[in-house]
């Protein structure tokens, strides 16, 4: 009888039949940089896992009669002041330097992902005293702050990571505060609460997905932030103590043989560097491939 | 019994936007977007709202539910005043009086699967495990014209014809007893609108709902209004079966947006052959007319 009926309404080919994560990801792969960035990111993992397997010798054996030697067969990268194999510790550094920089980045997003969702969702009173507490947060110099946090809590790579995740839970509050006021007047947004979701799971199943794109983006680029900042604390022996090895630590160590073996220095800071530019390429590639789909996703 | 009570029965709603005078403020910059508005719908019936962009109509359609809260009057949905009832009550409460909204493209979840758009007031209203809620949802995918394929669908994928099928497969899977329709056409085109109106009306038929629904537009409004509601700048103008207000209105304002229909004032639409314009839809009053 009605035109429902009898009019062909909805017989869409199933063309176009890709999910959004592999557009995304699809997106990703096209992107040589960011390609780039997963295998080394990925290369890094694995050496991290499997960092004991993987050392040549044992990274804090001391053997002074081989103090700062030259690469040789024996030794690839030589060894620093106290006869130790540079490559073992720079491989076993690697766990060590990952597992804080996620630690410090999931402490920083489990303090600073709820608060921005209830800041940017509630607004009104809610939302400013919790702004004025991060604002606060923002105007304290970081390496003070640092210096101030492991005064407090004593020296120690995980004290340290701490202090750098207090200092960057105001970068993942404003991303996500932000991205949730644009999230909250969305009409998808009052469709769930006419259909009786409540504010919890508004804020789970609706805004929280809208809010990852630029949360992952900004976690990669924190992670970076967080292994430079490691290794300046463990540097100036805010850090990582001996005999833990981290490429703050080697640096640290190598500074104090500059004049008779700089090329110690290397080692470490080439691992910095890749892993920083690694993170960032990947955030930045993130950024380009999530970006566009909120532009053509719809 | 001839008498039942109505579904919705609202009186003298009130919604006032901007600031309040204060000490300091002595004039205040207010919008009386509703203002005092009666209304009732009896069950299984349809009330059009009609009124110019700005009117309040989609102010007074959140307020019913409420889903902003009302200044002023009472709202009885159901046999109960909703008007005082708690946060808790009033979220049960949207599985038997729902809305579906003007823009379909962005009234669904982007980031949701259609089949978990369909499903989630399931999730929210009962216990219904997984596999009941995919096959209640998919039993309502395909009662509005959709089907399987289009269930692992995301939003972006589909027509906005298809989206609004899904809106109303979305707020009748609870089974409710009333839905706002807030302009649920006038974002699509005018077939289409014609199929989503019949699909609206076929519902209804099926399980007895009613409807406050929500038009600037008075072609669409007769294909499925039993009673008309006139508004203007807040205040209801006129109010009355839709036979009477089409063919007798009280007001001037309702005779000028009688007129302002394409080539059809109440005069012209009995004499005249019909323009281009309103072919698509005359042909669904034909057919509505088959119907009723
Ligand atoms: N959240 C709001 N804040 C302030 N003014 C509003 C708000 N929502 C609606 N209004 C105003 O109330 C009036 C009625 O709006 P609305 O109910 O959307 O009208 P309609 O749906 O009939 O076009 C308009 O003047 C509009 O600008
Ligand atoms: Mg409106």
């Amino acid at each position: 009888m009605s035109l429902a009926d009898s009019t062909n309404l909805s017989a869409t080919p199933p063309k176009r039949r890709r999910r959004l994560n592999n557009r995304v990801l699809r997106r990703l792969m096209r992107n040589k940089a960011a390609v780039a960035s997963m295998v080394v990111i990925f290369l890094l993992v694995v050496v991290a896992v499997f960092g004991d397997l993987l050392a040549p010798h044992d990274p804090n054996k001391v053997t002074l009669s081989l103090r700062l030697m030259g690469p040789s067969g024996d030794h690839l990268l030589g060894t620093d002041e106290l006869g130790r194999d540079v490559l073992s510790r720079l491989i076993v550094a690697t766990r060590v330097d990952l597992l804080a920089s996620a630690q410090a980045v999931g402490i920083a997003l489990s303090v600073g992902v709820p608060l921005g969702i209830v800041a940017g969702y509630l607004g009104g009173f809610t939302d400013a005293v919790l702004s004025r507490v991060i604002d606060a947060l923002m105007t304290l110099p970081p390496l003070i702050l640092a210096v101030v946090v492991v005064a407090i809590l004593g020296p120690g790579l995980r004290n340290a990571m701490f202090a750098i995740a207090i200092l960057i839970v105001p970068s993942f509050y404003r991303i996500v505060r932000a991205s949730t006021q644009g999230a909250r007047n969305e009409l998808y947004i009052e469709s769930a609460r006419a259909s009786g979701c409540g504010t919890w799971r508004i804020l789970w199943r609706h805004i929280l997905p809208a809010v990852a794109p630029p949360l992952l983006v900004q976690a990669s680029f924190s992670a970076s932030v967080v292994i430079v900042a490691e290794a300046s604390l463990s540097f100036l022996g805010l850090g990582a103590r001996v005999p833990q090895a981290t490429w703050g630590l080697m640096l640290n160590d190598a500074s104090s043989n500059l004049t008779t073996s700089a090329y110690l220095i290397y080692p470490p800071t080439v691992m910095v560097a890749i892993t920083i530019l690694a993170f960032s390429l990947l955030g930045d590639g993130l950024r380009d491939a999530l970006g566009r789909q909120t532009t053509d996703g719809k | 019994m001839t008498t039942t009570n109505p579904t919705l029965s609202v009186r003298g709603l009130t919604k006032v936007y901007g600031r309040r005078a204060t000490l300091l403020r002595r004039h205040p910059h207010q919008l009386k977007a509703v203002d005092g508005v009666d209304l009732d719908i009896a069950p299984g019936k349809t009330l059009g709202l009609v009124g110019e962009s700005g009117a309040g109509k989609s102010t007074v359609g959140r307020l019913v539910l409420r889903l902003i809260e009302p200044d002023a009057g009472t709202i009885n949905l159901l046999d109960t005043d909703i008007s005082t009832m708690s946060r808790g009550d009033l979220r049960r409460m949207r599985s038997h009086a729902t809305m579906i909204f003007q823009d379909p493209y962005t009234s669904l979840d982007p980031r949701m699967l259609i089949k978990d758009s369909v499903a989630e007031p399931l999730i929210v209203h009962t216990d219904d495990n997984r596999a009941t809620r995919h096959k209640k949802a998919l039993e309502m995918v395909r009662r509005v014209g959709l089907d399987t394929a289009h269930m692992e669908r995301f939003p972006y994928e589909m027509s906005g014809g298809q989206l609004q099928r899904v809106a109303i497969a979305r707020a009748l899977i609870t089974d409710p007893s009333f839905i706002v329709c807030d302009e649920p056409v006038a974002a699509l085109d005018v077939s289409t609108q014609a199929q989503v109106i019949n699909l609206l009306n076929d519902l209804q038929a099926e399980r007895g709902i009613s409807y406050l629904f929500i038009s600037h537009d008075l072609r669409l409004v007769r294909l499925i209004a039993d009673e008309v509601a006139v508004m203007r700048a807040g205040k209801l103008l006129e109010t009355g079966s839709a036979e009477r207000v089409f063919a007798a209105p009280e007001t001037d304002y309702t005779r000028e947006l009688l007129a302002a229909i394409p080539g059809r004032s109440p005069r012209h639409r009995r004499f005249n052959g019909e323009t281009a314009a309103s072919v698509e839809l005359d042909e669904a009053e034909r057919e509505e007319a088959v119907v009723v």
